[in-house]
């Protein structure tokens, strides 16, 4: 999955990290405090699934990383374009708020938590929880998702190519999902509704910007049932 | 926070180098788990009729030699002990009762941790370099091997506490997680005659599957039997004489990576504790979904 590294080369407009010889804090210190102007891209090579990797980045640059990362890889993300050429630990994306996140491999839990926007795009499987409590973030992912994805998401949207596990959109709010694949079972307050003439113009749209062909018409637009916004005490729990 | 490693080799030639390909897994976890390590390795077995015993003296000077001839009085005329640091292994002909009865009479300053024809175990409290460097871990030879770094959080900081923890014969578990009702299974197994040495909620685990197969049940029948019994969050990796076997609950929240080449496989928490083995980067990488068994034939 990760392709070989090439030598690391510091260009006028791309430095390149490599972190079997090069501290986190140092790749971290200068995407935070020392990007001058010019300077588009940055590689990271060797990232053996070091946590962490370019968390909190404020800035329009390119961000590649050759390999597998580890934790909370490109957790608040705004503005970056981040490119994991690898897996991704737990916790990808959490709290990101503009940009793009992009996993060639899988993603581990909880990827995209509580992001409030930009593009998570994650070609494998994400596990359990991705998309929990989003909050305006989009997510794409090519494979499947684990039980409880988007577990109280807020909004924004989550695309699940493949099939999604258990619980799926429990007590949702105002996001939706739009599954292609089989839902193993819906979470209190989540069903499947029609889908719109602007479903299917979002879903091309995050497609395509994903990089994925999939036919819109294949997909199912899971939604609130809105039952749990107010309490009812006839309910009897029951929802 | 734990960490937890794993490593069988199915490339025959890779036996000899089992200790130097894990040393860098186990001391990559050393960030999840800085107070204890523990390590379980399967090797070729003791001849037929015989066990062995892994023994551990805790502080200060321990005889030994002295227990060797013991042991020959005791037990039978051809028991052999092999020291290393403050840990023995003592093989001998004696049936397993036997031998653990004597020791607990006799010698009650040493603690079983193992017994059976395949495993050799060590755990103490220490960094994972540390403990490795103190039994030697580079030069471990065998099949597979069970590790384990540890962060307490259900009970105290003590060598018997650390993962591994062992039951019956070839038998060992490691724990990232806690449970929430170890002492229900306590209860459910003491009235068995299964007796316990620690408070650790691993012990629990660990004692339930061994009574269950004992029981007859097959490793993957007991996992599912405890999927109703064990309430709590856990990564297990457990081994047998010639298997690997890992698990996680339902809820998955504790860590879990599987890198799988023609000549191994390997297990751990974390895949920065794997970044280091040999061609891990045509490795196929994966993460065990929750609740499916893993199982890894030696």
């Amino acid at each position: 999955m990760a392709s070989v590294a090439p030598a690391p080369r510091t260009t006028a407009d791309t430095v390149t990290f490599d972190l079997a010889r090069q501290s986190l804090r140092e790749l971290n210190r200068f995407l935070h405090h020392d990007l001058r102007a010019g300077v588009k891209k940055v590689r990271v090579l060797n990232p053996d699934g070091a946590h962490n990797i370019a968390v909190g980045v404020d800035a329009p640059v390119e961000i590649e990383v050759d390999g597998h990362a580890g934790y909370y890889a490109a957790g608040m993300n705004k503005q970056a374009r981040v490119l994991i050429r690898g897996n991704a630990g737990p916790g990808l994306a959490e709290g990101m708020e503009s940009g793009v996140v992009h996993v060639k491999g899988f993603a581990s839990v909880s990827a995209g938590a509580a992001g409030h926007g930009g593009l998570l795009v994650i070609e494998g499987d994400a596990s359990l929880r991705c998309g929990i409590s989003m909050k305006g973030l989009d997510i794409v992912v090519g494979g499947s998702v684990g039980d409880f994805s988007a577990f109280m998401a807020q909004a924004g949207r989550l695309i699940v190519c493949g099939d999604a596990g258990d619980a799926l959109g429990d007590s949702l709010y105002e996001a939706v999902i739009y599954v292609r694949g089989k839902v193993s079972s819906f979470g209190a307050d989540a069903h499947e509704e029609p889908m719109r003439e602007s479903d299917y113009v979002a879903l091309a749209d995050l497609l395509g910007r994903a990089g994925l062909k999939h036919d819109p018409r294949q997909f199912r637009r899971v939604a609130s049932k809105r039952e749990l916004y107010h309490w009812n005490a006839d309910a009897n729990q029951e929802y | 926070m734990c960490g937890i490693v794993g490593l069988l080799v199915k490339n025959p030639a890779l036996r000899e180098q089992l200790g130097e390909l894990m040393l860098p897994m186990l001391i990559g976890m050393t960030e999840r788990g800085p107070d204890s390590t523990g390590l379980a390795v399967f090797t070729a077995p003791v001849a037929d009729g015989r066990r062995k015993f892994s023994l551990y003296s805790g502080e200060g000077e321990f005889d030994w030699t002295a227990f060797e001839r013991a042991a020959r009085q005791a037990l039978s005329d051809d028991s052999e002990v092999s020291v290393q640091a403050n840990h023995g292994v003592l093989e001998t002909a004696a049936p397993p009762p036997q031998v653990t009865g004597w020791i607990r009479a006799v010698y009650p300053r040493l603690h079983v941790l193992s017994a059976g024809q395949f495993i050799d175990l060590y755990k103490d409290v220490g960094a994972p370099a540390e403990v490795a460097t103190r039994y030697d871990f580079r030069n471990l030879t065998g099949t597979h091997l069970v590790g384990h770094t540890r962060m307490a959080t259900e009970s105290a900081v003590t060598p018997d506490r650390a993962h591994p923890f062992t039951a019956g014969e070839d038998w060992c578990l490691v724990h990232n997680g806690s449970l929430s009702n170890p002492y229900q299974i306590r209860r459910k197994l003491e009235p068995l005659g299964i007796a316990f040495e620690t408070d650790n909620d691993t012990e629990a685990a660990c004692r339930y599957f061994e009574w269950r197969m004992r029981e007859g049940d097959d490793l993957e029948t007991a996992i599912h039997k405890g999927f109703e019994e064990l309430d709590g969050f856990y990564t297990f990796l457990m081994g047998t004489k010639d298997e690997l076997a890992l698990v996680r609950d339902a809820f998955a929240c504790k860590p879990a990576v599987v890198a799988e080449t023609d000549d191994y496989v390997a297990i751990s928490s974390e895949f920065r504790s794997l970044a280091k083995l040999p061609d891990v980067k045509n490795a196929r990488i994966f993460e065990p979904v929750p609740e499916e068994v893993y199982v890894w034939r030696a």
